[in-house]
């Protein structure tokens, strides 16, 4: 549990209870955390990324032309690393386009224009036994849902369930913490769908071969650590516990120190150290999705920030535009700041025309006055106070990486420094008092270092 | 169709940053020197209001004017040039001669921080800078001490405080006589207790009742102001605790040696600029290391070279010397101190 005192003094390293360092952003979570998930209409016209998740991006298996049913496979896996996709909405597939992502880059999407008048029924289902099923066919199974890491990294889950063969999974851990300010997405998942979720980590404990599993989230969300615990199996191997709220806690190195006390070794998996981390939301999808063989088609998505008029947790079909979603919500027109994901470490979109993903779990938007003092770009020079170093969660030293950014001297920054185990979490860059953009050198840093290492090779 | 709109801002994460930024870390500083001065002012007259005053003006003009010379823009809003001047004029003598001072806070800002570059660049605290200039250049009087609450304290000056410029001060032993008629040793605790083995009661030590520079003499006024930049998070307390610590554990194996000649652990803690230096100067972010175990290290350093100088030395005060010398170190001390990373093995890591 929380210890006020250690927060206070920073040492909450010295209890065991949390990871060392970290920062407490304003949290902002009051907008949306007590709204009950509800359903947004489907858009006349939903933009489906063939490439939502980290890997090779799915093959398209329908024509321009063909009429889909809600929850059929409209393109399949790419490879072992990528997923297939799934119709969220019964319609007719008008055709494949580049169109603009919140990645950044312009992504080949199936354009899918939704049937009014249909039900939208999904049709697709098979009931199955998931105690009958063999860990390697769960992990197929769980493909053949085309679910990602929901959190935000979209990152193929089925890939996490074949370990390197040297490695044994021990414990499951389930991410709810959250720590994004402003998310409430786990939050409301983990309180409205808590039987999903026990019923997902029982999936994941099979498929590896897990004696136990906890649940993990901030001790800001005692309600949903209630509601869990009503559904916990007798036998005690799923326990649910609440860490201390601190950002960046919903990191899965981060979680596995606070729950484990482990320390995933630097550049490997989590299962190095005998742990699998998912993220609570893709729990709860598994859980329902997997024992109906159906696939991934909507997920609830935080619409939040001073800028939107009606602030709520969103079931929203995969492939809804944001400018759909504004409109039925109410955009203030003074809103200028669309941020998809949390204010930490999520990116600004740069046309509202970009889609809902499978990765995305927050749609921020912030008014001019919200931004007010943030926006200035003018910096001080670094004053080595050292408060960077004090909140990185990661113990590096973002100050020197800092100065050395400033150099251009990337290399030394990867080879004396550890500049890749920085994951970007930002609070470097929040803390620092000098405004210096030293998460924004960090990314510039690596992405030249990779192009220096592609050259080289 | 997909034309980007046109008042949607591109930035990159993080979207939020805390409000703690240079200028307001500084300007809080400023304000809890405010109490320490005014309490000066209180307990000297108004020799230390025109010495404070002289320092600050002069240190913001230094910075300003190096600004405009090397066609920078002047960054005399930071406010830590102001921190500098009013330090610069606590830790003076409350009779110390205004030219001197003018002289020392040039010296102080513009040798030992703009020279090297300006905020965030100078190697040592700029305060100290020109403190140690002013103990070289200017001997007799920077170690000449004045009655507290003399009585026209506030109408009168001290009469070295207006000494004309590249004079030499008036001798000042009739005009203390005057205004203490029976008997002013001039001599600060820790010299009474350096050389006499005198000790000063420890409640005068913290209200500030005794001799000394225009702000070290209160200390517990001094840990007040320094509590409210520790609550306020614009301290680091690590550096203040460790130096105390280590001053405390120093002074007490050398008192238990021999009670007799050394002074107790309270008396060192509470006597001479320690309780300044601690909370002010060596809390100073730019001259002080930037990593965890760095600033303990540091701390200490300030902490034992002090009592060592006091106990030792040929002076009865080692605070400044202790902390320009760990501020000279601390790139050194950051440099071998580089934090554990998570997720590597100890033994790696000291690759």
């Amino acid at each position: 549990m929380a210890n006020p005192l250690s927060n206070l003094l920073n040492l909450g390293h010295w209890f065991g209870d949390s990871f060392s360092h970290g920062i407490h952003p304003p949290e902002n979570k009051h907008f949306t955390a007590n709204k009950p998930i509800r359903r947004l209409p489907f858009p006349p016209e939903l933009v489906i990324p063939l490439s939502q998740h980290a890997g090779a991006p799915s093959q398209p298996v329908v024509h321009v032309g063909q009429e889909v049913l809600r929850g059929q496979v409209v393109a399949k896996a790419g490879g072992f690393v990528s997923v297939p996709q799934h119709a969220p909405a019964t319609g007719v597939v008008k055709r494949f386009e580049l169109r603009p992502t919140a990645k950044g880059p312009r992504t080949m999407c199936l354009i899918l224009e939704v049937y009014p008048g249909d039900s939208q029924e999904v049709r697709y289902f098979e009931p199955r036994n998931v105690d009958e099923m063999a860990p390697g066919e769960i992990a197929q199974a769980v493909q053949d849902t085309g679910l990602v890491g929901l959190g935000g990294a979209a990152f193929p889950t089925h890939v996490k369930l074949s370990p390197p063969k040297e490695h044994s999974v021990h414990t499951v851990l389930i991410n709810g913490c959250e720590c994004e300010p402003f998310l409430t997405t786990d939050h409301r998942v983990m309180i409205e769908q808590a039987a999903d979720l026990i019923a997902g980590t029982k999936i994941f404990m099979r498929a590896l071969g897990a004696e136990k599993a906890i649940i993990g989230t901030e001790d800001n969300k005692l309600d949903a650590v209630e509601a869990i615990r009503k559904e916990l199996p007798a036998d005690g191997s799923i326990t649910v516990k609440a860490v201390p709220t601190k950002y960046p806690q919903g990191a899965e190195k981060m979680l596995a120190k606070a729950l484990m006390g482990l320390e995933i070794p630097s550049g490997g998996y989590p299962s190095a150290v005998g742990l699998a981390v998912f993220n609570a939301s893709s729990t709860a999808q598994l859980g329902r999705l997997l024992p109906m063989s159906q696939g991934v088609i909507e997920r609830v998505v935080t619409i939040t920030g001073p800028g939107i008029e009606h602030p709520g947790n969103y079931t929203v079909p995969i492939g809804t535009p944001l400018r759909f979603i504004l409109s039925q919500l109410g955009f203030s027109g003074t809103a200028q700041h669309l941020i998809m994901g949390g204010p930490m470490m999520g990116g600004t979109v740069s046309s509202l025309d970009v889609p809902i993903t499978k990765g995305c779990g927050g749609v921020l938007v912030l008014t001019e006055q919200n931004m007010q003092g943030s926006l200035s770009q003018d910096a001080y020079p670094c004053i080595s106070c050292g408060k960077c170093l004090d909140a990185c969660p990661m113990n590096l030293n973002p100050s020197q990486m800092g100065k050395l950014a400033y150099k251009h001297r990337y290399a030394e920054m990867a080879e004396s420094f550890h500049l890749n185990d920085c994951f970007e979490c930002g609070c470097c860059s929040y803390v620092c008092p000098s405004n210096i953009p030293l998460v924004q050198y960090f990314r510039i840093a690596k992405s030249s270092n990779r192009e220096q290492a592609r050259k080289a090779s | 169709m997909s034309a980007t709109s046109p008042n949607v801002i591109l930035r990159t994460s993080p979207h939020f940053r805390s409000t703690n930024r240079v200028d307001v870390i500084m300007r809080n500083v400023v304000y809890a020197l405010l109490p320490v001065c005014a309490f000066s002012v209180y307990q000297f007259g108004i020799s230390v209001l025109a010495l404070l005053i002289v320092c600050t003006a002069t240190c913001v003009g230094t910075e300003a004017l190096i600004c405009r010379l090397s066609g920078k823009p002047s960054s005399v809003g930071d406010w830590s040039v102001v921190i500098t001047g009013l330090l610069l004029g606590l830790i003076l003598p409350p009779g110390f001669p205004l030219w001197m001072a003018v002289v020392a806070s040039a010296f102080g800002v513009g040798v030992g921080k703009m020279f090297f570059g300006g905020l965030g660049f100078n190697v040592m605290n700029p305060a100290l800078v020109g403190r140690a200039f002013a103990q070289a250049a200017f001997t007799v009087p920077a170690t000449t001490w004045t009655p507290y609450m003399a009585e026209n304290r506030f109408t009168q000056f001290i009469p070295t405080t207006l000494t004309a410029p590249f004079m030499k001060p008036p001798p000042i032993n009739d005009w203390i006589a005057s205004v203490v008629p029976d008997g002013f040793s001039g001599a600060t605790p820790l010299a009474l207790m350096k050389f006499e083995q005198v000790s000063t009661d420890t409640m005068e030590l913290l209200i500030g009742t005794t001799t000394g520079s225009a702000g070290e003499t209160s200390s517990l006024l001094i840990l007040a102001c320094g509590l409210y930049l520790v609550a306020r998070r614009m301290m680091d307390w690590r550096i203040t605790f460790s130096v105390l610590l280590v001053a405390a554990l120093t002074s007490g194996f050398f008192y238990m040696l021999n009670p007799e000649v050394h002074p107790d652990p309270v008396f060192t803690l509470l006597s001479g600029g320690l309780m300044l230096g601690a909370v002010f100067m060596a809390t100073d972010m730019v001259a002080s290391p930037v990593t965890p175990l760095g600033v303990w290290i540091y701390g200490g350093m300030i902490g034992f070279i002090t009592v060592i100088i006091r106990l030792f030395g040929g002076l009865n005060e080692g605070v400044m010397y202790a902390i320009l010398l760990a501020n000279a170190c601390s790139p050194l001390i950051s440099a071998v101190t580089q934090p554990k990373i998570y997720g590597i093995a100890k033994k790696k890591g000291a690759a």
